[in-house]
């Protein structure tokens, strides 16, 4: 029965199909073309959204940052008495290193508003002025210690709030106690702007100088530098052991398990969390080695061991690229398997390679998590001088600056992000560029 | 002698090798080098490998061990009762007599007992350096007379140059299977030392994760505890959201891309999606905590749901976003290798684009794209600054994506920024976390690249 019943179905949706089968496929066109339709506008709708991400991300960085590009100053006329600075006239540089600079810029202030009385009025009043610029007038009379007694028309910063005040950050119409800066402080703020004496300029602290607690006087030299030093140890070690690796590898390894072994490794090593190789560096670099924390020697080899998987699997990938008959001319005019190599195929290899390597390198720049393991996350003033001088670097200033509570540090994290961008996208175009001068198809 | 400058001798000694080598060749023969078995430069090189080799190796050595044996000998000229210090203690001590042999002004530089072991450990400094330096040099001046002794117009020195290259080669291709033999040992080694004083099972399966140590031993209910699961929790929380958006977006980029966009747009799209791979994962973590998180909370206000600033989903979906662009090209790559006669066929029985998409390639490409999502996922739970900054401290055994949650990574790197003493289970824990982290993507790993492998081949 129930036999009967399916034959009889099968039957009846056969003979439909041999009376109608264009009109079935004609019914269906409409559906499946919608179908189709639809498929490809998720297709869209996917790229579209990738994209978007990428604008929202860049324009939230641009928008948040281009204004730490300028810096608000103020123009005071110090006076440098020398009973201040130099009482014993000597012009000793322990003396005048180590000297008050901060009455003059005080006198200075105070001198601008005779009215203001009263010790809580007079600390908002010193509160105008970034409590860095000492260390710039310092630095000036270092420079040149016959200024001493001398009036001087300087630009120092204004305090990181004034300065988000004047960029417009810092909403004056919200209650007093809501915002960091006072009414009164406005109201000195205008009177100083109308005066003439404040001026926007464009922020070269943030260029020269190293990390600051101070936002108006933190810059990205000091973290550019250790940047500098650790890529180039990066790249001292990388280079060169990724090239011998897939030298071997690809012209001399003979196919047994070992080789298997180290092929396998790098595969695995290129695909392990970053971080985990910070947890190595620490152990065995710092722990069992003994080098010294915070280093860019030390970040340097671990950006190293980090980098090396990419760069050897690039190598190999150019010296796949490189025809056989290469190999068997030169071998064939009596050339060594040697020679065959660093004078025929390495040469022929090498843009490849090199766009490998400067595609590593770009990644170590922006590596962050695994120098947090090996201390380079330490707040460090000096510039560094050498590779093994405490240092920090681009990815990890923006860190430690995205952590910092005051609301100048968000548009400068911005600029450090922007520089550091920067820096990619060249590394990046080099890359490119060395890619398209030099790509050759056999 | 600064290693910097001994280095900048030794590379000097080794130029100076090569030429005296080939000058010797040269003049062994009257200045012709016909009758030489090698070109003459391989004379240079054999005396410069002579000259470098054991030198460098020499500098490494003595490199890797000073500062160990400064410090022992420095320790045994220390006075007794520093000596009987616990380990950390001492490790202060020693710090504080190289920043005074430095002259870093520290707390101690009036002490006198620190003052004769600032001025100890500063002479053995210069004894070493010095010994180094007259010790490197003597034997790169040994190796240079000793190469040169071996060249003679009949010497095969291109054949043993080349056999000492091919060492090095092998030597350096070693290289990556030691930094994983490096990972390996040293995660497993803290491990053992943390898993001594925290049971093995109460890490695994513990459900409270509090790693706050007592600073006293009489102090009370702080004895911290090490239970794991929050964290792996939070990390696949995280990881998922990640890939709910990932996954879709690109893959389907991936088909639009391969399948369907002119040759023109992929032009301008694959690059920028590239630009979204390049971005450092500190930008993302910057973006989630201002733009994203914010946005999440506020208009999770609006509907009435309270979002934490510091969700899984903000951390979750901005990481999403850092790999799409790793979903997208590994499927491109596969959908690619998927041959051209499947799709002709297909479509010449009258499938539509997307139903041969859906049907035929697809299915056929399978393998490969599910392989390329475990190497996604391996590399969002592996991935560290986004959660550091956007995802939240307090270990939350929850599973929804609006609450705070944390992840492994984030205590990797909290427990262990900061100044912390070496051997505290807090700092033992995160190499615990690191293991466990470690075995989970090389399982993944191993299995992608086991099915991407697999399926190449399928089509090659």
């Amino acid at each position: 029965m129930s036999d009967l019943a399916i034959r009889n179905v099968g039957m009846t949706s056969a003979m439909d199909a041999t009376t109608t089968n264009s009109q079935r496929v004609a019914a269906g066109l409409k559906g499946r073309y919608a179908a189709e339709r639809r498929f490809k506008a998720y297709g869209v709708l996917a790229i579209a959204f990738a994209l978007a991400c990428l604008m929202l991300l860049m324009w939230t960085i641009v928008s948040h940052g281009y204004t730490a590009f300028v810096q608000t100053m103020v123009r005071l006329e110090i006076t440098l008495y020398p009973q201040d600075i130099d009482p014993d006239g000597k012009r000793d540089r322990d003396v005048l290193s180590t000297a008050d600079y901060r009455t003059p810029i005080r006198q200075a202030v105070a001198d601008l508003f005779p009215d203001v009385q009263g010790r809580s009025d007079q600390r908002q009043l010193d509160a105008l002025v970034s409590p860095g610029a000492v260390f710039l007038i310092r630095d000036m009379v270092m420079a040149d210690p016959s200024i001493v007694g001398k009036r001087v028309s300087i630009t120092i910063p204004v305090s990181d709030d004034l300065d988000q005040l004047n960029k417009g950050y810092i909403n004056p119409n919200v209650a007093e106690a809501d915002r960091k800066v006072s009414d009164k402080q406005i109201a000195w703020f205008q009177r100083l702007k109308d005066r003439g004496l404040i001026e926007t300029n464009f922020n070269t602290i943030l260029f020269t100088m190293g990390d600051s607690r101070e936002p108006e006087l933190a810059g990205l030299w000091g973290a550019t530098v250790g940047s500098f030093f650790t890529l180039a140890v990066t790249i001292a070690l990388a280079f060169p052991i990724a090239v011998m690796t897939a030298t071997y590898l690809e012209e001399f390894a003979p196919k047994n398990r070992w080789t298997q072994l180290i092929e396998v490794n790098i595969n695995n090593l290129a695909a392990v969390p970053s971080i985990v190789f910070g947890l190595l560096g620490l152990a065995v670099f710092l722990g069992f080695f003994g080098l010294p924390r915070s280093a860019p020697l030390v970040g340097g080899m671990v950006l190293a061991l980090i980098t090396l998987p990419t760069v050897i699997i690039a190598s190999r990938a150019a010296f796949k690229s490189v025809p056989p008959s290469i190999r068997e001319a030169a071998l064939g005019l009596g050339a060594s398997r040697l020679q065959t190599v660093t004078d025929h195929v390495l040469p022929l290899a090498m843009p490849g390679i090199l766009t490998g390597a400067i595609i590593g390198m770009a990644h170590a720049l922006g590596e962050t998590a695994p120098l947090l393991m090996i201390g380079m996350v330490a707040f460090i003033v000096d510039i560094p001088g050498g590779l093994t001088d405490p240092a920090t670097v681009l990815p990890v200033q923006v860190y430690l600056w995205s952590d910092s509570p005051e609301r100048a540090f968000v548009e400068r994290t911005s600029a450090a992000i922007m520089v550091l961008l920067v820096f990619l996208f060249a590394m990046n175009a080099v890359a490119v560029l060395l890619r398209r001068r030099f790509e050759r198809r056999w | 002698m600064p290693i910097s400058l001994l280095l900048a001798v030794l590379v000097a000694l080794t130029v100076a090798g090569f030429y005296m080598g080939r000058s010797r060749a040269l003049a062994g023969f009257g200045g012709k080098a016909v009758k030489l078995h090698s070109l003459p430069a391989y004379y240079g090189y054999y005396v410069a490998l002579w000259c470098g080799i054991p030198a460098l190796f020499i500098v490494a050595i003595w490199l890797v061990f000073e500062p160990s044996i400064i410090r022992a000998l420095l320790i045994s000229s220390l006075p007794p009762e520093v000596q009987s210090l616990p380990a950390n203690r001492l490790g202060l001590v020693i710090n504080d007599v190289r920043n005074l042999a430095t002259g870093n002004a520290t707390s101690v530089t009036s002490d006198p007992a620190m003052r004769t072991a600032a001025s100890y450990y500063a002479h053995l400094k210069f004894v070493s350096q010095v010994a180094l330096a007259i010790l490197a040099m003597c034997i790169a001046v040994v190796g240079i007379v000793f190469g040169r002794q071996n060249v003679k117009p009949e010497f095969w020195a291109r054949n043993r140059v080349e056999k000492a290259i091919m060492v090095i080669l092998m030597v350096s291709s070693t290289i990556a299977v030691l930094t994983t033999i490096g990972i390996v040992l040293s995660l497993v080694f803290e491990s053992l030392r943390f898993f001594a004083r925290i049971p093995v099972t109460d890490f695994l399966f513990g459900l409270h994760w509090s790693p706050q140590m007592a600073l006293r031993a009489d102090q009370v209910g702080s004895t911290g505890a090490f239970g794991a699961i929050p964290l792996f929790a939070g990390t696949f929380l995280i990881s998922a959201i990640a890939m709910v958006v990932a996954a879709p977006v690109g893959l389907m980029s991936a088909i639009y891309l391969s399948e369907y966009a002119p040759r023109n747009v992929r032009a301008i799209v694959k690059p920028l999606l590239e630009v979204l791979a390049g971005v450092p994962t500190v930008v993302y973590g910057f973006f989630a905590a201002l733009t994203i998180a914010p946005f999440f909370r506020d208009s999770g206000l609006m509907f009435g749901l309270n979002i934490s600033s510091e969700s899984a989903l903000a951390a979750g979906v901005v990481m999403g976003i850092m790999i799409i662009p790793f979903v997208s090209s590994l499927s491109d790559d596969v959908i690619n290798a998927v041959p051209q006669s499947m799709r002709d066929g297909s479509l010449g029985l009258g499938a539509t684009h997307s139903e041969t998409i859906k049907r035929v390639i697809v299915p056929a490409a399978l393998p490969g794209i599910v392989g390329g999502l475990l190497l996604a996922v391996s590399r969002a739970i592996g991935e560290t600054m986004i959660v550091v900054m956007a995802a939240g401290l307090a270990a939350n055994l929850t599973a929804n994506p609006f609450a705070a949650v944390t992840t492994v990574t984030v205590q990797i790197v909290t427990l262990l920024v900061g100044d912390q003493e070496f051997d505290s289970p807090k700092t033992l824990a995160a190499f615990a976390l690191g293991l466990v982290l470690f075995c989970i993507t090389l399982v993944l790993n191993v299995i992608a690249l086991s099915v991407v492998n697999k399926y190449r081949e399928q089509y090659e």
